[in-house]
């Protein structure tokens, strides 16, 4: 070990992880402090003196309440929910598909289509949402949840094929072999014998593709135009502010309900979230 | 390879003996995610190519134009400012996430109590949904009620408010701010992941030889985390310069088209305004340099694979 002094551990480390720490969850508590305040205490101007700027001593959740009552919010939250969960399914179901053929079959072309996987991985969803919008409307797919759901697999697939076939090249071969010498088809020993041992990776990707999908926006701005159809983001954005007024209170409320079951799912899985995060940018 | 039939044991459906083959297997397993990029990656950038070059707007087919879609871009002030704001906001948000990244992975790759819960909460703006939490941070720029013009003006540092988002300036470093807090920890999470590779014993030998803190991070660490931050690098800078929702929810491009990004711009060409071919031309400036970043990408993994 390197042995340091106290003061200096204190310098070097205490003090910037403090900073590090309210400079990354300030936010988040400014958000949930803001969502609970009472209107009357909220539209203080900065010059205004206040007991109390960092809390508050009388909590509301009419917020919430009016959030409840006046937006089709749970609406939106289900919708949220629906779309990421089926876009997640159809990704995953492609991206492991592909990346087994990628990872252990030999085929014709087999490089470049990897090429070209990686290359649609990093095509931003900014580059062609203006003819994608054409091409969703042509195919009466607008404001339908259907639009989404099979356009977040063109961020989701790459992603989760790059992501598996990684993980299936680190299964050794003589698994699936014993399993064909067992009379095991290639399709059987793939199904079989593959995917559960890639359960890991699998979770991997699919909790990563999950957290990307909840977060998706410029879509589903585009896409959807019926309030009962929209996400949480889009909803947020485009139903709680009313012409020039913004409804702080309210919108925090929305964006903290909104990023609660995001970070839940990721809290349960925060070890196999990591491994997706981190398993993204590996070549 | 596949002559080794095992499986013909019994009666084989014909199908069950045709996907033996591996490259019939693979063009089955390959479709459905191809079909997918094909119809909804590969398709709109021949239509984006080809809107780009007619006068199309919503409901008017409209005629070959050309190039006058760029050639009226490159004139328009708004998108030189846009151009401009866009590779600023690029820049100085890659230079902040990096160094703050790369601290607080050196932090956290430290053992201290309730590390595994610091780590993971460390990710959470992240996690969140950008729009969600660039209102958070809207709200706490807001020019009257802000949080923090209150902590400056009653502790005296100021005495008038700081005009956050109302200035042009001030807005496009209040965005690269945001972008840093959101940013940061996907930098911060996957350099941890390669500083956890580098062996220990490689610093206790670099300590006995004297070296201070500061050489060790340089001669020793750096060095090896080189070819992972490249690759974090090369993802953010795609994903920073074609960011849209940040700018979308924390100024709108204002004031006065003063923060607008080339996304922005293009949507509200292309989308707000109904322009469609003007708005597709506008989204593919950005495609050289997504282009220049992704092939260079792509050599280094060939280089990579080739060792």
């Amino acid at each position: 070990m390197v042995i340091e002094r106290k003061w200096k551990k204190w310098l070097m480390f205490y003090i910037p992880m403090a900073v590090f720490i309210v400079f990354t969850l300030f936010p988040f508590y400014w958000m949930a402090v803001t969502a609970m305040r009472p209107d009357g205490e909220l539209y203080r101007t900065f010059r205004q003196a206040n007991a109390t700027p960092f809390w508050t001593l009388e909590p509301t959740l009419e917020h919430f309440k009016g959030l409840l009552q006046t937006t089709a919010f749970p609406q939106w939250l289900w919708n949220t929910m629906l779309i990421a969960v089926v876009s997640t399914i159809i990704s995953l179901i492609c991206g492991m598909f592909a990346g087994y053929a990628l990872a252990r079959l030999k085929f014709r072309g087999s490089e470049f289509l990897g090429t070209i996987i990686f290359i649609t991985y990093l095509v931003p969803q900014t580059l062609l949402f203006i003819p994608l919008a054409d091409i969703i409307r042509n195919m009466q797919l607008g404001n339908t949840p259907w639009a989404l759901m099979l356009t977040y697999p063109t961020f989701l697939i790459p992603f989760c094929t790059w992501l598996l076939m990684g993980y299936f090249k680190t299964i050794p071969r003589e698994l699936e072999e014993c399993a064909r010498i067992d009379g095991a088809t290639r399709f059987g020993a793939m199904i079989r014998i593959i995917f559960p041992v890639a359960i890991p990776g699998i979770l991997s990707a699919g909790i990563f593709a999950f957290t990307l999908s909840w977060n998706e926006f410029i879509y589903a701005l585009i896409f959807m135009s019926s309030a009962e159809l929209k996400t949480v983001p889009v909803g947020v954005v485009s139903e709680l502010i009313r012409g020039d007024i913004f409804f702080w209170g309210q919108l925090m409320a929305g964006a903290l309900l909104g990023s609660i079951p995001v970070a839940l799912v990721y809290s349960f899985f925060v070890e196999y979230y990591v491994t997706g995060l981190t398993g993204s940018v590996k070549g | 390879m596949s002559a080794a039939a095992p499986t013909e044991r019994g009666r084989v459906s014909p199908l069950v003996r045709l996907l033996e083959s591996e490259s019939v297997l693979a063009t089955a397993l390959l479709v459905p995610g191809v079909l997918i990029l094909v119809l909804f990656i590969a398709y709109p950038f021949v239509m984006a190519l080809w809107y780009s070059l007619t006068s199309i707007r919503v409901g008017e087919a409209g005629q070959f134009v050309g190039l006058a879609n760029f050639a009226k871009a490159w004139n328009d002030t708004i998108f030189q400012t846009a151009f401009k704001n866009t590779v600023f906001y690029t820049f100085w948000a890659t230079i902040f996430k990096l160094a703050l990244g790369m601290w607080l992975a050196l932090l956290l790759n430290r053992s201290f109590r309730f590390k595994r819960i610091v780590r993971a909460s460390m990710l959470l703006p992240f996690i969140i949904p950008t729009v969600l939490s660039a209102f958070a941070w809207r709200w706490m720029f807001d020019p009257t009620f802000s949080v923090m013009n209150w902590v400056l003006y009653h502790s005296g540092v100021i005495t008038d408010r700081l005009p956050f988002l109302s200035d042009g300036d001030w807005a496009m470093w209040c965005a690269v701010a945001v972008n840093t807090w959101r940013g940061m920890p996907f930098f911060a999470i996957t350099l941890l992941a390669g500083l956890q590779t580098i062996s220990p014993d490689l610093h206790e030998a670099a300590a006995l030889d004297g070296a201070s803190a500061w050489h060790r991070f340089w001669h020793v660490t750096w060095p090896l985390l080189l070819p992972v931050t490249l690759v974090v690098v090369v993802f953010s800078v795609i994903q920073t310069f074609s960011d849209f929702q940040l700018i979308y929810v924390l100024t709108g491009g204002g004031p006065a088209n003063s923060t607008h990004l080339i996304a922005t711009y293009a949507y509200q060409v292309g989308v707000a305004s109904g322009l469609l071919g003007e708005g597709a031309a506008l989204s593919l400036f950005m495609f050289p340099v997504l282009f220049a970043v992704v092939w260079v990408q792509l050599r280094y993994m060939k280089r990579m694979e080739g060792h």
